[in-house]
């Protein structure tokens, strides 16, 4: 119960393109408490997702440590990787495209529990039929039919069980809800709030919209074009328009929850200076025309 | 009732053949849109929206069945040859899509695009076209317009996409654009932007537009009425002020109930609506909203509302309990 669950510290990501260098995220540190949502917002092509991936090792970071319940996650072997990827999961933006259109919902749901080599056919199948339970779905409805079958909310739950399945601590959820109806976008967040109580889980919530993100968010890390700007306790982020271009811009002064100290979160205080960077710069033309004056 | 509307659409209905069954996509649809004033329609995916906006463009798929009448400008369109409708699509009313990277021909550069769309509907020749095409990417603020012109959509971000695709479809100045989700494929920095250059082009033209989308907090402040659309029928409609301030139909209630707010504290549940539309194949006797309603009573089983209005406000709703007006 001592440290947080997962500690990411001047994490760093970059790909090359061509004969270019793509900084997709520069420097980024913050940590997760457990049980905690951490909220991290940003605009598209900021590297948010990047990030998300970066922390379960889908990407490797270039420079830069992440710490999972004090084990050290880059440079990790791929069989000891595997063994804590187990206590991690992702859910994607798109349902319908991180489903297999060609297999059926129960074999899809037990895949995790197989590849994990946790227990037999039976104990599997009874518990993809609860989990499917437990997010809302008839198991003898659901798990001989196909992806396409479902609607997109139906889909995400479907991701969701998925990623429940094994019982992960930390949910990394990459825009989860974004491709969502208004109605259904509502339904899938209450469903995460009760998942996250069921299952104890600590959330990583990515996402493009505030209002999205505070419903859901203990904190909230805003990242601008490749850059954590700060790890702020929920509460202060009530900006009074969408910020456009910038999101906030002042940075963490804020006691956190639990410690009550300030500036705990140690992204914010560790910023280097803001370098406009090759991925920043065409972010900023994108946010910059004419018409961008707030209203 | 002296001047004919710029767009009136009578009794519309879409079905389509599935294999199970008739679907019915749109019901029975009336609407009215003056010269130079914007319409939202708000409902769900599955709502009939983009169905009735194509079968205003007669783009319906050929195998569905239209009915009613659709008239712009005092002619009729459902039943106008393919060449004329050809003229008038582009020319008088234009179409922006939601995701700009599948409207936009990925092997043609984008002043191509443009330059095409113009010669093809207005007499000028290549080089004015040009000229008109580098003035139009200047309105819609897109800087360095003439390099632009020989980029290729993937060359562009998503919003700057989305910023060509409107260039088009304002190019031939269209009297009437309908803006089918254009922004939900981009993130709320872009979308704020985007909506701003629409609001602001349609003033400029005085051109009426059609804003279609899932969420209603995008048509608050940007249109004059507002169409909230329900299992293939308007089952709200109202001056957009006078819908916010005083909703009748649950529904409606409900949609903007499950926006999550900046101003409500965290991990507040959202009053989400239960279960889902209902199976557009099967249609339902009485309400479609009945059975996710939480003021349902017997009668919203049995017999479907009308559209009915309030004296003198342009209000109207099809509803056999409404929510009472908040003042």
């Amino acid at each position: 119960m001592d440290g947080p669950l997962l500690d990411v510290r001047n994490l760093v990501v970059e790909y090359t393109v061509g004969d270019r260098t793509v900084h997709a995220v520069s420097d980024v540190s913050f940590d997760i408490a457990r049980g905690e949502t951490l909220g991290l917002v940003g605009e598209s092509g900021c590297g948010k997702s990047s990030l998300g991936r970066a922390i379960l090792q889908l990407v490797t970071p270039k420079a830069g440590r992440v710490q999972f319940d004090n084990v050290e996650l880059t440079g990790l072997g791929s069989a000891s990787l595997r063994r804590m990827r187990r206590r991690m999961q992702l859910i994607f933006q798109d349902p319908i495209a991180s489903l297999n259109p060609r297999r059926r919902i129960g074999d899809i749901v037990a895949e995790p529990l197989r590849i994990a080599g946790i227990g037999n056919g039976s104990t599997r199948e009874r518990r993809v039929r609860d989990v499917l339970t437990v997010v809302g779905l008839e198991p003898d409805q659901v798990v001989s039919r196909l992806p396409h079958e479902f609607s997109g909310g139906q889909c995400q739950r479907i991701c969701i069980a998925r990623a429940l399945v094994i019982e992960p601590e930390l949910l990394v959820c990459d825009e989860a809800v974004s491709a969502l109806d208004v109605s259904i976008r509502a339904q899938i967040l209450n469903l995460l709030e009760a998942m996250k109580a069921r299952y104890r889980l600590t959330l990583l919530f990515i996402a493009h919209d505030l209002a999205v993100v505070k419903a859901v968010s203990d904190r909230v890390a805003v990242i601008s074009a490749a850059y954590a700007r700060s790890a702020r306790p929920r509460r202060s982020t009530a900006p009074r328009r969408i910020p456009t271009p910038h999101f906030c811009s002042k940075r963490s002064r804020c006691p956190t929850r639990r410690s009550g100290r300030r500036a705990a979160c140690r992204s914010a205080s560790r910023l280097r200076r803001w370098r406009r960077l090759p991925a920043a710069a065409s972010a900023r033309a994108v946010g910059a025309p004419t018409d961008a004056a707030p209203r | 009732m002296t001047d004919p509307p710029l767009l009136a659409v009578e009794q519309l209905s879409v079905d389509l053949p599935t294999p199970r069954g008739r679907l019915r996509a749109v019901d029975e649809v009336d609407l009215r849109l003056e010269a130079g004033c914007s319409l939202g329609v708000v409902g769900e995916s599955g709502s009939g929206k983009t169905m009735l906006s194509r079968a205003i463009l007669q783009l319906a798929p050929r195998h569905a069945r239209l009915g009613g009448r659709v008239l712009f400008d005092g002619q009729e369109l459902t039943t106008l040859a393919a060449e004329a409708l050809r003229r008038l699509r582009g020319r008088s009313i234009a179409v922006v899509f939601q995701d700009p990277m599948t409207s936009l021909n990925p092997v043609l550069t984008i002043g191509r695009q443009i330059v095409e769309t113009l010669r093809e509907h207005l007499a000028i020749d290549a080089a004015a076209a040009k000229r008109r095409a580098v003035e139009l990417l200047v309105e819609v603020g897109i800087p360095a317009p003439e390099q632009q012109l020989r980029q290729y959509p993937h060359q562009l971000s998503g919003g700057m996409r989305q910023r060509v695709a409107i260039a088009i479809a304002l190019s031939c100045e269209p009297r009437l654009l309908i803006a089918d989700e254009p922004t939900t494929a981009l993130d709320v920095t872009i979308q704020a932007q985007i909506l701003d250059l629409l609001a602001r082009e349609r003033q400029r033209r005085n051109m009426a537009m059609i804003l279609i989308t899932h969420d209603v907090g995008i048509v608050a402040g940007r249109t004059d009425e507002v169409a909230v659309m329900y299992a293939g029928r308007i089952v709200e409609r109202a001056p957009t002020g006078r819908l916010f301030k005083a909703m009748r139909m649950p529904y409606t209630e409900a949609l903007l109930a499950a926006i999550p707010k900046l101003d409500a504290p965290p991990h507040t549940p959202l009053p989400a609506i239960s279960g889902r539309p209902p199976d557009p194949t099967r249609r339902l006797p009485g309400c479609a909203f009945a059975p996710r309603c939480c003021y349902r009573a017997a009668r919203c089983e049995e017999h479907k509302p009308s559209l009915t209005p309030i004296e003198g406000t342009g209000h109207e709703y099809a509803c056999w309990h409404p929510i009472g007006p908040r003042v």
